[in-house]
């Protein structure tokens, strides 16, 4: 089968075309957008009016131990509180930028990231993302390193510290279980006022952009949640700038694998790099150890040849300088021997 | 079987030194410690740790991380470091420092994966990450793995030196023939591990200072590792002289000098490389600006004080052939190593929440630190007396 060079280039081409989308494709699936139709809460702080029912609403439905202060004490709005073991969620009370402005009220629980800091630092998976919209958490994996509590940028999950043998970290469910029966969060449901909206939170953003659009001068121009982090399941509208109500503005769009991918992508680098360089090394530095040795060798024996050469040269000039000196010797022995035998002979 | 057990109970019952009283200083301090330390034990596992640490939701990891596991496995970074010298590099006369800075390095880590124990809430799953569900978009996983891994390394370097002392000649041949193999995936796992804890805190940029949050950390973590590890072989050498200096050869003496002002050159250089990185992360995050500010004064009492002042006096112990400046600048470098993990991990960790907020361990905490530390120098007297570590076994020389 022969291919001519028109024909060859042709394929290439068709080749490099096909494999353009595909990595495109893929470079796509990186971005991860959240689950298409999750769902979430979208929470009109201009509407809140700090009366706790969704607090007391969320320690009914958790079961959670029933705090000394009742849920109807406002006092508790003076202090600005975080969520707890035993307080999935809280209300916080800020004084208002301007005095003749009423206070706003926030509600803070797990916003539910569409990709969670804490489900990507667990290093059991103990958290999931569930394409409901929900992050869930499964105690029989915890191993309580609290590292989720490190890596969450809204300062959510709380851990019992009080429990010696078998403590849990415990955040806001989204109510995932009541969910699942068709009810809506305990929160939204005891809302008076509609603060709380659930919803798919593609809508939920659709409304909020209403909200602001029909009302510019009433909302801040900005639905928090939509990108911060990567994105949140629960969306935030406000008055007031987010960041005089307790809300981080400096947390950016980056979601958290985003944040680790580099230090995670080196591990095959290292892995792949070190074992031949560290080799290499061992070998190089064998191989020099072993030149030298030969060198040393190779020098000693030139060393032992020169010695030993320059032996037999003193050697032979002994000898020839006694061989001269027996000579001598004979000849005078000789000479002596004739001289006696000439004195001899003249005598007779 | 039994013969084996027997063997090894009559050498661990051996007397080495004729101990003069059962109340010398030595034992008397350490034993108060670890007293201490069993009750605080007892006290943490049946009153939780809201009983003996000081922390709370916004601050879920306090000294025990901090210091005991990333001071612990820092400054245990002597083992990979000299084994490698020795090894890798083919400088042989690193040898007689190569089975201290093991030994040191597995009861490290051995003592790193105790004070774990403390800190997670449910010990006993602690090889879950391993061997049951892997989270492995996780950084911590990562570190879990390769600190698992890597203490069987070590077990297994150290090993041949248990081996001699109870006199198991075959099995101690045939480690002693994985040396090599042994080392480079000592490196691998070292490099991994030792960046990715200070990779841990990348997660979290909107609560670790600027100044100390860098997309370098792995890299800083990792470098530094290098300098705690050969300041540690200094420091401890220093105080291996002082106290178990009957249990030295010839050869261990004679190459000792040798390898304190060869690692203080060493460390010197690697200390300025380091100093380069972190100035390169300053400017590619353009923090320069932070620098008037408090945190950027300790930003630069760190840095100057505790890394180039040290790295100087590294250079002066080298050019100078002085033990003791090498010895000093060791110790303010290891002081420099836990003032930075300190920093990342506690000081500048945080640091937008109201000072009434902020945690400071609490004394007990401080104890439990403290008593494993001292588990650590006890457990290394016990060997050091007893097993060829500090010289060679007279069956097995020039192996």
């Amino acid at each position: 089968m022969a291919i001519s060079r028109r024909q060859f280039l042709g394929t290439l081409g068709a080749a490099v075309g096909a494999s353009a989308p595909l990595t495109n494709t893929h470079a796509a699936g990186r971005q991860f957008k959240g689950y298409p139709d999750s769902s979430g809460v979208l929470h009109d702080t201009t509407l809140c009016i700090g009366c706790r029912k969704c607090e007391e609403a969320c320690n009914r439905v958790n079961d959670l131990p029933k705090p000394n202060t009742p849920f109807d004490d406002l006092t508790l709005l003076d202090k600005n509180r975080r969520t707890d073991a035993a307080v999935y969620t809280v209300v916080n009370r800020f004084a208002p930028p301007k005095k003749e402005t009423t206070p706003v009220f926030v509600k803070k629980q797990c916003n539910h990231c569409l990709e969670p800091a804490c489900a990507s630092a667990c290093f059991v998976k103990a958290f999931t993302k569930t394409p409901e919209g929900a992050v869930v958490y499964d105690e029989s994996l915890c191993v309580g390193c609290r590292y989720c509590m490190v890596a969450c940028p809204f300062e959510v999950p709380a851990y019992e510290y009080d429990n010696p043998l078998n403590p849990k970290v415990t955040k806001c469910t989204l109510c995932a279980p009541r969910l699942a029966q068709g009810k809506l969060p305990g929160c939204v449901e005891s809302c008076p006022r509609e603060a709380l909206i659930f919803g798919k939170r593609k809508d939920l953003i659709k409304m909020a952009r209403q909200r602001i659009m029909a009302r510019p001068n009433l909302y801040v121009d900005h639905i928090y949640g939509e990108h911060e982090m990567g994105g949140t399941s629960w969306l935030y509208l406000a008055g007031v700038p987010f960041g005089t109500i307790g809300m981080r503005e400096d947390l950016g769009t980056k979601s958290a694998p985003e944040l680790t991918s580099g230090p995670l992508s080196a591990v095959p680098v290292v892995v792949g790099l070190w074992p031949v360089l560290l080799t290499g090394v061992y070998a190089i530095s064998k191989r020099k150890d072993k030149i030298a040795q030969e060198e040393k060798q190779a020098a000693l024996k030139a060393a032992r040849q020169e010695a030993r050469e320059e032996q037999a040269a003193s050697l032979d000039k002994l000898r020839e300088k006694m061989t001269q000196e027996k000579t001598a010797a004979i000849n005078f022995e000789v000479k002596k021997a004739l001289e006696e035998a000439a004195k001899g002979q003249q005598e007779e | 079987m039994k013969q084996i057990v027997d063997q090894i109970k009559e050498k661990i019952m051996e007397k080495q030194v004729p101990e003069t009283s059962w109340f010398s200083p030595f034992n008397v301090v350490t034993g108060i410690i670890l007293g201490v330390g069993l009750i605080l034990t007892i006290l943490r596992f049946t009153m939780g740790l809201e009983t003996v640490t000081n922390l709370d939701n916004n601050t879920p990891w306090g000294i025990w991380i901090g210091f005991d596991l990333l001071c612990g496995v820092t400054l245990a970074a002597g083992g990979y470091v000299t084994s490698a010298t020795c090894y890798i590099f083919g400088l042989k006369r690193f040898h007689s420092a190569v089975r201290p800075a093991i030994l040191t390095a597995f009861l490290g880590y051995a003592l790193v994966v105790l004070a774990l124990h403390y800190d997670v809430g449910r010990p006993w799953r602690l090889p879950y990450p391993v061997f049951y569900s892997q989270g492995t978009s996780s950084l911590l996983f990562e570190v879990g793995l390769c600190v698992f891994l890597y203490l069987s390394v070590l077990f297994i370097e150290y090993s041949p030196a248990a081996l001699e002392w109870l006199g198991f000649k075959k099995a101690r041949n045939i480690i002693i023939r994985l040396t090599l193999v042994l080392t480079i995936f000592g490196v691998i796992l070292s490099t991994l591990h030792q960046s990715s804890l200070g990779a841990l805190f990348m997660i979290a940029p909107s609560k670790l200072h600027p100044l100390w949050y860098s997309s370098y950390l792995p890299v800083l973590f990792f470098i530094s590792s290098i300098f705690a590890g050969m300041s540690m072989v200094i420091f401890e050498g220093s105080l291996a002289h002082r106290f178990l200096h009957h249990k030295m050869d010839q050869t261990h003496l004679d190459e000792s000098l040798g390898v304190a002002l060869g690692f203080s050159k060493a460390a010197s250089l690697v200390m300025m490389g380091y100093v380069c990185v972190k100035l390169l992360g300053l400017s590619l995050d353009n923090n320069w600006h932070y620098l008037t500010t408090g945190w950027g004064i300790w930003f630069l009492v760190e840095l100057i004080g505790f890394v180039i002042f040290p790295a100087l006096l590294f250079a002066a112990a080298h050019r100078e052939k002085n033990l003791t400046f090498a010895r000093s600048a060791a110790l303010w470098t290891i002081l420099g190593i836990v003032l930075n993990r300190f920093n990342i991990s506690i000081i500048a960790f945080n640091y937008h929440l109201p000072s009434d907020q902020r945690y400071f361990p609490s004394i007990m905490e401080i104890a439990i630190s403290i008593f494993i530390v001292t588990l650590g120098v006890v457990i290394y007297r016990f060997i050091c007396t007893r097993m060829p570590i500090l010289h060679e076994h007279p069956d097995y020389k020039s192996h």
